[in-house]
């Protein structure tokens, strides 16, 4: 099947293209050069076309996200949808059930999401919601920063053992990147404590964070792998934590970059960055820190980040980082979910109202803002709301308008939203606004490129999947910054998606709700000799201390039915 | 003989996968490692009658035996036919037959419900309402010095229970029993309490008065009365001392809580005392779940449609109202007018007044065996059992995916295969009909 897109506006970073009138051809499935005469012609005239949106951090699928759901069924209530034609229903506001979350991100023209964070014992739960997940291309990260087997090898200064049981893992879960939440910290959890700073250590395993956050990059550039390390900081929401954000952001500094597929930059990919940018010592006298982060960014080339903006909304927030949801339920006192996963990780759910009313939801919107607008380069950001934490991923739209108009800021500030948004932070001064091509690089270019798949996602290249989106808005004629609610409206519901060259939303409506998308998982091996030697004694320690057989443990093949493999170092 | 490996236990929510099944001529004729119960399962010691071939109940009454296709047939009729029908059961099955139910009640705008509103249910409730700090087995083997057993009998319900979380050593655990405070809570003395360190004979429907005097022991409140729930105030203290100084501890709860005076607020209350109990000690609790997939069916229901069980698609969209949309709800109710039973037994479980209402419907049995519930059935299709004769996933009582194991090879179709093939034909009559 051809397609050929003809008169958008074509936003397209990854190959310099910025708004130029231009046809965009499609051909089985891919972007091409030319197609033939017989090509079905879509017109896009007086509207924006972009390459499928790139969501490189959001908790979709897996057994956190279902408690999510399961625990609170008066999110649920909240947003019902019966079902698309030949589709399914669904409900949920901040966490949508799976057949939602993947209509919902389509119709908003997103066509790859991972999911940032899987215990590895759980990994088959992940992968059984990604099956009923539709359209979007997908993979999911492996959490490896509290795992004892890491913390062990790392402490022996084994980094070859260590390398050789992160590619056992990331295979035996199907997983795509080397993720670390809250290095030491979760572990200390598993005792009901935390760990402060990156030179605190772990209880019994007696590791610093910093050791584990430079172990696992070095193990990440070992392994070539196509992302560099997902870094989620210690001391999260924590006032005066912007400290060990900087100096966790120097530890992987001078690691060479090697990756086997794609073309980062980056040796870090630091997370949800406004929720890691506080100064002060107290919720009193908290302030914005995110101009000091902003400028370390923008002085350093070996570090992307995703911003996690909050939206001001009622939402679930869930997170490997245990004692931090032990410490917002202690708080706020909302219902605390919890799940310590043995050897591994662990992981907290607990809602929160981020009232725009509200002093501290006030200035965490206002630092996330600060991020995304005083980091010069936006090579270096990605757009996310880590979703459902600090809204869910329906808000894009709106941040978007954000970003685009500093009279929708404005508006805001000048209404409903505390004060202190502009007491404790530098924002109300800012009026920079993003360009449609700033929104495509932070949506599309960026993530497809740190995640290592700027191959095929994230531009309009011959090559590339063919995954568009076309949004109804005529940047010739409508100006985004006056007009932001049409902007809203536009990039909520696009005008056409396709994926894979397949329409999948056609006027804001999915069309296509039986499509499955892509699992990406990484497979790579680095020396079969010690890989053979770490795999036998990880299953000795099985026999003791996990709860399942090792035969048992590893995803099989079949949990993948569109099972894509990412190459990283194979010898 | 062949000895198979890593075999899942098809019984309990323990979902022991260390199971080794000899194999004989394609049948399972022996286990190690299994428990009783389990052993039993795998060999049919039991003598339970199977059904070999899906049956139909003629005018007189009587089973006459037919064909998948005829079974099938008649069946998607009675679904088609329903305004509004009940899919009920769902626990010993796998997570795909579960997923294929699901999509199965939205076309056919069903109620969809699981053995969890007979059991668990009130867990459920309490969980909605104030959180749901939990575990994996491991970490109570690794780390566990505190082990609470609150209304349930490990030793008869879940064998292997304590020998493999109690019991056994751990990382930090290394003499397994003897670095562990185990406490069960029961009116009865059991094989379970005479294991116990510390045993609470708590009185007959007293549990929450029994929570709320430990909890306001904890919060450093003095207990006024010489007695609670008719255990001595010493002994109520040396419980919560045992409690706040846990490095580690773990409440494992049962139908004993869950359906004793009080039911969901009972657990309300034993979960916000294990969130108490983390201002002093590290603390978590799991529900003893019985059947060995009624978690499954609470993860899959809720991914796809927000909701754990009691859900109605009457209107297309999910809607969730437990006492009114559970499967008692609307059998008593005289609301459902055609009933599918699947991986379960209501037959013998619930209340004299619902099977009432099965009587006068008709009922859909997807079931292995001979049961109560088939002889309220007017159309039996026999599956493979899950977990010997075919495979699939399972999710463990605290949430652990384990892919069940296929031993021995069998001529029935699997309930997903069945599942599918009346979605398939439903449609068609529905397409047909519009």
């Amino acid at each position: 099947m051809e397609h050929i897109i003809k008169n958008g506006f074509v936003y397209d970073p990854l190959n310099e293209v910025d708004g130029e009138k231009m046809d965009i051809c499609i051909k089985d499935g891919k972007i091409v050069d030319s197609v033939s005469a017989d090509a079905n012609v879509i017109d896009a005239t007086g509207k924006i076309v972009m390459p499928g949106g790139v969501d490189p951090h959001a908790h979709v699928a897996g057994a956190k996200v279902n408690v999510g759901r399961m625990y609170r069924p008066e999110d649920s209530k909240k947003d019902v949808e019966a079902a698309a034609t030949g589709g399914r229903a669904g409900s949920g506001f901040s966490v949508p059930s799976t057949f939602m979350t993947g209509q919902r991100y389509a119709q908003m023209g997103y066509t790859t999401v991972m999911e940032a964070a899987m215990p590895p014992l759980l990994a088959r739960h992940t992968h059984e919601e990604f099956h009923d997940t539709p359209i979007i291309d997908h993979a999911a990260f492996p959490l490896f920063g509290n795992n004892w087997f890491v913390m062990e090898y790392l402490k022996e200064g084994d980094v070859d053992g260590c390398a050789a049981y992160a590619s056992w893992l990331l295979k035996a879960t199907k997983g795509y990147t080397i993720k670390i939440v809250n290095p030491g910290g979760t572990e200390a959890w598993a005792w009901g404590g935390n760990v402060h700073g990156i030179h605190d250590p772990s209880p019994y395993f007696d590791i610093e964070a910093a050791e584990i956050i430079k172990g696992l990059a070095q193990v990440n550039e070992m392994l070539g792998l196509p992302h560099p390390i997902h870094l989620h900081c210690n001391d999260l929401g924590h006032p005066g934590n912007y400290e060990t954000t900087l100096a966790s952001f120097d530890v992987p500094k001078g690691i060479k970059v090697n990756a086997k597929t794609g073309s980062r930059d980056a040796v870090l990919y630091a997370t949800h960055v406004q929720f890691h940018s506080y100064g002060g010592t107290s919720w009193r006298d908290v302030v914005s820190e995110a101009p000091t982060i902003a400028n370390y960014v923008n002085k350093n080339d070996h570090i992307v980040m995703d911003i996690g903006q909050v939206t001001l909304d009622e939402t679930t927030t869930m997170t490997a980082d245990g004692p931090m949801e032990f410490d917002l339920h202690s708080l706020n006192g909302l219902k605390w979910a919890n799940c310590d996963v043995e050897l591994e990780t662990g992981s907290g759910v607990v809602p929160f109202i981020y009232a725009a009313r509200a002093p501290v939801p006030a200035l965490q919107w206002a630092v996330g803002m600060e991020l995304f607008l005083l980091t010069e380069d936006a090579k270096k950001v990605c757009l996310t709301t880590d979703s459902p934490n600090a809204g869910p991923f329906t808000r894009y739209p709106r941040v978007i308008s954000w970003l685009m108009s500093n009279r929708a800021r404005t508006d805001l500030m000048e209404g409903e939203l505390h004060k202190w948004a502009q007491r404790k932070s530098s924002i109300a001064t800012i009026d920079r606004e993003y360009s449609f091509l700033e929104i495509a690089q932070v949506t599309r270019a960026t993530p497809a490129k740190v995640l290592g798949l700027s191959d095929t996602k994230g531009h309009l290249g011959a090559g590339a999947d063919a995954d568009v989106a076309i949004y109804n808005f005529n940047p010739e004629i409508q100006n985004p910054s006056a007009d932001y609610r049409a902007l809203e409206a536009a990039f909520q519901h696009a005008s056409l998606v396709l994926k894979d060259g397949i329409p999948v939303v056609k006027e804001g409506v999915v069309v296509n709700p039986t499509l499955r998308g892509r699992t990406y998982w990484v497979d790579t091996m680095l020396d079969e000799t010690v890989y053979n030697e770490v795999v036998a004694d990880v299953e000795k320690q099985f026999k003791q201390f996990y709860s399942v057989n090792f035969a048992n443990y590893p995803v099989q093949d079949s949990y993948l039915p569109h099972s894509t493999p990412v190459k990283g170092v194979i010898q | 003989m062949e000895l198979v490996k890593n075999v899942v236990c098809p019984f309990c929510g323990t979902l022991c996968d260390d199971i080794i099944c000899k194999v004989e001529n394609d049948e399972i004729v022996g286990t190690i490692n299994a428990c009783r119960i389990g052993h039993s399962k795998f060999v049919h010691a039991e003598g339970a009658m199977r059904w070999k071939k899906p049956q139909i109940r003629d005018e007189n009454g009587e089973l006459v035996e037919t064909t998948y296709d005829d079974a099938i047939e008649k069946a998607a009729q009675v679904l088609a036919a329903s305004k509004r029908p009940l899919m009920y059961g769902w626990s010993c099955t796998e997570c795909e037959a579960q997923a294929v139910g699901v999509d199965l009640a939205e076309q056919t705008k069903a109620i969809v419900d699981n053995t969890a509103s007979v059991c668990h249910g009130p867990s459920v409730l309490a969980l909605q309402d104030v959180g749901y700090p939990i575990c994996t087995f491991g970490e109570v083997k690794n780390r566990a010095d505190v082990v609470v057993y609150w209304g349930c009998n490990p030793m008869h319900a879940h064998p292997r229970h304590l020998s493999r979380h109690v019991f056994a050593r751990g990382f930090f655990r290394e003499r397994g029993r003897s670095d562990r405070t185990l406490i069960v809570v029961d009116p009865r003395e059991s094989d379970s309490s005479k294991l116990a360190d510390i045993h609470l004979q708590v009185g007959y429907n007293q549990d929450y008065e029994l929570l709320d005097a430990m909890r306001a022991a904890m919060m450093g409140h003095e207990i006024l009365y010489d007695e609670v729930a008719g255990i001595p105030r010493e002994e109520i203290m040396e419980a919560v001392e045992a409690l706040k100084n846990a490095q580690f501890g773990i409440l494992f709860f049962g139908m004993g809580i869950t359906h004793s005076r009080g039911k969901h607020r009972n657990i309300d209350t034993a979960i916000m005392m294990v969130q108490d109990l983390n201002n002093f000690a590290k603390f978590t609790l799991i529900p003893m779940r019985g059947h060995y997939n009624v978690t499954g069916f609470n993860q899959v229901a809720t991914w796809e449609s927000g909701y754990p069980y009691c859900i109605d698609f009457a209107t297309g969209i999910p809607r969730y109202n437990p006492g009114e949309t559970g499967a008692n709800d609307v059998l008593q109710n005289k609301e459902t007018d055609a009933m599918m039973v699947i991986a379960s037994d209501p037959g013998a479980h619930f209340p004299q007044k619902s099977l009432r209402r099965m009587a006068e419907i008709p009922v859909i049995a997807i079931e292995p065996h001979r049961t109560p519930t088939t002889e309220l059935a007017d159309i039996i299709l026999p599956p493979a059992i899950v977990g010997m004769e075919t495979d699939g996933t399972a999710y463990r009582m605290e949430g652990v995916p384990i892919r069940m194991r296929k031993v021995v090879d069998s001529d029935l179709l699997s309930d997903r295969e069945i599942l599918q093939r009346l979605l398939k034909r439903v449609m068609e009559i529905k397409t047909a009909s519009k």
